[in-house]
């Protein structure tokens, strides 16, 4: 069975937004119709979107440290919206594992979004029904589009490659390589949803350098120089 | 949680539907076996139109929850998984047993087609269709309750004491409504109906002090450091995102202070349980006709505060996600 979802590399993300905006951009103007926007540029604004960047101080000053954090719907393999909803358009598709919302069934109950502990669902204000992340649904399966394209907007905008996509169950999949030995990790692991998407830590570079890379000890004249130099000019001075 | 009034109304008014029901039926058995003074067609017939219209009003008022009230039929397909579903098909039900009881005592359709236990219990229709009603109501109850108390997320609700609270608190103003209705038509019922409710509202008592105390100590799952699955201890929320509200601002928070929350726990506890307990005594000395219904206006006032407090105090975990602005 194939998993889709998304694999995002706090490490790289820069909090750029980028995934934010194409986002709304392709799901506003889709199949689906509009995403709401109330007083877009008014003092109180409020929207629907699908996808967030968050920001987060982990730590005290001066140790400290700044995450970005994209949130969108985790597409979980145990998703506890699904069976709460009364009638049924709540669904995971069987042939990809992606968690969409038939809004022709949706009656705007909001209990879904009760059941949701990461709140990724939102209910659209102007067409009263359950919205969220679709992984761009209607682009992934759109075989007419070149193969390169058919990522989610998200994974294509991203200007430092933080968003992976690819089937999860595939042990081979860039995503599942990368969960696997980057250390992914799931969010809030205690309610046993089984998201799909994993997030992958971040990791301090760090360039290791002892003492004896820093002169040549394997030098081969000054192996075999065994004069006793006091302050002259020596071998390793004219050698190179 | 925001507290929605459209819920709000939609519990209190079908629980006291319900209970006024079981208490018309719980008379209706008492008084086939000769244990209390029967009563004629008009006390079953105005009591069940009572019942039904509150049955009606708390189903008028979920519409106004839905963002699409139109599309509700489509509700009761999902009955396998969600208890919602499972609502919306045993309240209309609910209704239909309620009208048909009330329609059936009063064409008097009340002749004992068999007489059980050796000459004792006579069944008639009525009695049938009000045993069928019992079993729905209590069904209703849990039906209602499980919507609330199966969502593991929402830890204050996610417990036994919420089917307990929805069951007897619905049961104590439905029996306090039908001493209100006997006290009203000023026959002899109101000592029987108010002792009841007495009971059920100190089994209520019960279930919401420990489902108060549950919540006073518990302890949430999640956290900031699962939510971002970060190993610190101490980490801030800087920005969520956007700078204006969004539905996860809005439909996860009561936006009160904790002083009003207080406020609003010290009301339910004296209107909803010592005050028309007071009143009922009083009324059972006095013997008042118009005590008793004050003593229901007040519980269900109280119960008004009860579950707008009951959703104000669940804590959702997403809201982890969502604590500064910028």
């Amino acid at each position: 069975m194939t998993q889709l979802a998304l694999v995002i590399d706090l490490n790289v993300c820069v909090g750029c937004h980028a995934c934010v905006t194409s986002c709304k951009q392709w799901n506003t103007s889709g199949w689906a119709g509009p995403m709401v926007d109330e007083n877009p540029y008014g003092a109180d604004p409020t929207g629907t979107f699908f996808n967030r960047v968050q920001t987060f101080e982990v730590g005290s000053y001066p140790n400290t440290e700044t995450v970005h954090f994209p949130k969108s719907c985790l597409h979980c393999e145990e998703p506890p919206c699904v069976p709460v909803c009364p009638t049924g358009a709540s669904y995971k598709r069987e042939d990809n594992g992606v968690v969409l919302v038939d809004y022709d069934k949706c009656i705007g109950c909001k209990y879904c979004s009760w059941a949701c502990p990461y709140g990724v669902r939102e209910l659209d204000e102007m067409q009263k029904v359950m919205k969220k992340c679709t992984l761009c649904i209607d682009r992934i399966t759109d075989q007419s589009l070149p193969e390169r394209e058919r990522k989610p907007a998200c994974v294509l905008a991203c200007p430092t490659s933080a968003r992976l996509f690819g089937d999860v169950h595939d042990p081979d999949s860039e995503v599942s390589v990368a969960i696997r030995e980057r250390g992914g990790y799931p969010l809030m692991p205690e309610w046993g949803t089984k998201p799909a998407n994993h997030y992958l830590p971040r990791q301090k570079t760090r360039m290791h350098i002892s003492e004896d890379e820093l002169q040549r000890a394997d030098n081969p004249l000054t192996k075999e120089d065994i004069t006793v130099y006091t302050g002259e000019e020596t071998i390793d001075d004219v050698t190179w | 949680m925001h507290p929605a009034f459209s819920v709000i109304l939609l519990t209190t008014l079908i629980g006291a539907g319900q209970g006024l029901f079981l208490a018309l039926f719980t008379g209706q058995l008492y008084s086939s076996i000769k244990l209390i003074e029967a009563q004629g067609a008009d006390f079953y017939a105005g009591g069940s139109t009572i019942s039904l219209l509150l049955l009606i009003a708390g189903l008028g008022a979920s519409f106004f929850h839905l963002g699409r009230p139109e599309r509700a039929w489509r509700a009761a397909s999902k009955w396998r998984t969600s208890w919602l579903s499972r609502e919306v098909i045993v309240l209309p039900l609910m209704m239909a047993v309620v009208f048909f009881y009330g329609l059936f005592h009063y064409i008097g359709w009340t002749e004992p087609f068999y007489v059980a236990g050796g000459g004792i219990l006579p069944i008639d229709v009525t009695l049938v269709l009000g045993f069928l009603g019992v079993v729905i109501a209590l069904a209703l109850f849990v039906c209602t309750a499980m919507i609330y108390a199966s969502v593991k997320f929402l830890e204050e609700w996610h417990s036994p004491y919420t089917v307990g609270n929805f069951t007897f608190l619905g049961m104590a103003s439905g029996f306090m409504l039908a001493a209100a209705f006997s006290a009203y038509l000023g026959n002899h019922l109101v000592g029987f109906y108010g002792t009841w409710a007495v009971i059920f509202t100190l089994l209520a008592l019960g279930t919401r002090t420990a489902s108060l105390l549950r919540n006073a100590t518990l302890k949430h799952k999640s956290t900031l450091q699962t939510a971002i699955g970060v190993r610190h201890r101490q980490i801030v929320q800087k920005s969520q995102g956007f700078t204006g509200g969004s539905f996860n601002t809005r439909e996860f928070f009561h936006h009160q202070s904790p002083e009003f929350l207080k406020l609003v726990r010290l009301a339910f506890l004296v209107l909803v349980f010592p005050l028309p307990l007071f009143l009922i005594l009083i009324s059972y000395v006095l013997q008042s006709p118009t005590l008793p219904i004050a003593a229901f206006l007040v519980q269900y006032l109280g119960l008004l505060a009860e579950r707008w407090y009951f959703f104000a105090e669940a804590r959702h975990p997403q809201n982890l996600y969502y604590q500064s602005i910028a």
